[in-house]
Parts: structure tokens; sequence; C-alpha cells
């Protein structure tokens, strides 16, 4: 069982640069081909600082964490037998290539289902612009864990 | 024009899902868990191949809301994942509007979204709040 004195726990936060080249290479994995997303000077004409992220980028920033997965095996998640249940990603504001993007993250809760068959684990996460501190993207993902009995 | 209740978003009809997607997939999200791209782990892992990113069906449906309105316009995309994808499974992405003056703003949307396979297997269900521009 994971514990749940793990709920409020959180991690250093971190920064990550958006490069261009990243976002083109998102655009053609998910078969975006419109020019905002993978041409600088179209996104400039289009009046963005930059190369276009798509919404779900902020979930894609997630992966540049320094530790990497860690975070959830220090809260003893198995993660061969974690899967993605849900996300919400709230967008306050667009991010572009350029953008330096701080991020934190924290157990918002744990909670166990079907008599300990199912364990899941939501994490809350932050993302501001260090460019002016703006908060761009909250997200928020629960991860489930089957356990056999 | 304001959007009506009912109103169905122009949906997204992919391609067969390939490998190659799912290892740009990873590459670009930064999502290099092998049971993605790896079929001999995902294997060992218990499942029969290797496993789309739920993600990626995430980017498809909000593929139909950037598709619809512009990207600003997007407040709040949410998801849950109700079924596995598998390489070779067709997948479409479809939105409806269900509400309009969401909080009281005319031109606030509840958009519902959803992406199936070719067989009508349901493998996201959620729901966006868009500003549509007015």
């Amino acid at each position: 069982m994971i514990d749940r004195a793990h709920i409020g726990r959180t991690w250093e936060p971190w920064e990550v640069e958006v490069e261009k080249g990243r976002l083109k290479l998102l655009a053609k994995a998910i078969g975006e081909t419109r020019p905002i997303y993978t041409d600088e000077a179209a996104a400039k004409a289009a009046g963005y600082r930059s190369i276009l992220g798509p919404p779900t980028l902020p979930y894609c920033l997630l992966t540049d964490s320094p530790i990497g997965q860690r975070y959830l095996t220090d809260i003893g998640i198995p993660t061969e037998r974690m899967l993605l249940a849900e996300v919400e990603i709230a967008c306050h504001d667009v991010i572009c290539a350029g953008d330096r993007i701080r991020v934190t993250r924290r157990v918002a809760d744990i909670l166990v289902k079907k008599g300990g068959a199912l364990e899941l684990v939501v994490f809350e996460c932050e993302f501001t612009n260090c460019a002016d501190g703006a908060l761009v993207a909250t997200t928020r993902n629960l991860m489930a864990v089957k356990n056999v009995q | 024009m304001t959007p009506h209740v009912g109103d169905t978003l122009p949906s997204l009809e992919l391609p067969p899902l390939s490998r190659s997607t799912l290892a740009l997939y990873a590459g670009g999200s930064g999502d290099h868990v092998p049971l993605h791209i790896d079929s001999a782990f995902a294997k060992q892992a218990g499942y029969p191949d290797v496993i789309m990113h739920g993600m990626l069906g995430c980017a498809y449906a909000a593929r139909v809301l950037t598709g619809w309105a512009p990207q600003e316009a997007v407040r709040t995309i949410s998801a849950r994942f109700t079924a596995i994808t598998y390489p070779e499974e067709q997948l479409t992405a479809r939105g409806t509007v269900t509400e309009v003056g969401v909080d009281g703003v005319a031109n606030r949307c509840r958009v519902m979204l959803d992406l199936f396979n070719q067989a009508g297997e349901r493998k996201l269900t959620g729901f966006a709040i868009v500003d549509y521009p007015s």
C-alpha cells in the first residue's frame, strides 16, 4: 500500500527551456502540420513569440524533471503496475519556443479503491514563465496502481 | 458566431497507429518509458505489444479543439483514459458542444471529447472549456 503520509509531498522545482526542435518533433508526432506549430516565421506572423506548443505541452515538460521517475518510486509507486488514468490541464497562457518554464510538483491525494485492489495517486503541477513569473498552466493527473490480491 | 448546443466539431480521423508514431511521440514528449516503444519490454510486462502513450490520445483530442478554435481560447482539457490502444488501431477524435454560456459567460462552451477506434471501442472520454471567439 502507498503510504498516505506522502500526501502534500513536494520535490525541488525545476526549469526547462522549451526548444524549437522539440516542438517541431512533437508537432510531427501528433500529426499537427499547421505552420504556427512548426515554423517560427509563420508563428511570429500570427502574433506568437515563436513556434507555438500544443495545449498538452505542459504535461510533456514533466518528463524534463532532473529526477526522472524517481518521484514515483520515492513514494512507493510500483511503476510496472501503474498507468495514467486521468489528466486535467488548465491553460492560462500559451507556451512558445524559447520560453523558460519553472515546474513544481506535489502529491495532492492518495486514494484506495475496491478494497485495496486499486490505488490512485493524484499529482498537481504548476508551470510558470520564468520571464515574468506568470502562471501559464496547471496540471492534475491521476496515476492508477492495480494490486494483485 | 456563437456555437450552439449539439454542434459537432470537425472530427479528426487518424491513420492506423504505427510504431514510428510512438517512437516520434516518445522523442517529442520526452516520455521514454519502454512500454511504449520496446515490444520485448511490453511483453515482459504482460502486454501483448507496445501500448500507446495515453497523452498522445489526449493530444489528438486537443487537436480537435485547436482545429475549431484558436488555441488561446482553450481554457481547460480533462480526459479519462478508458482503454489501452495498440499499434494498427485506427482512432477518431470527436468533440460536441454540450453547453454554451458556462459560468454565465456568453461565449464559454463546454465541449465533450471522445476518442475511439475502428470497432467503436472508446479510449478516452473527457471535456474541455473553450471561450469561443465572439
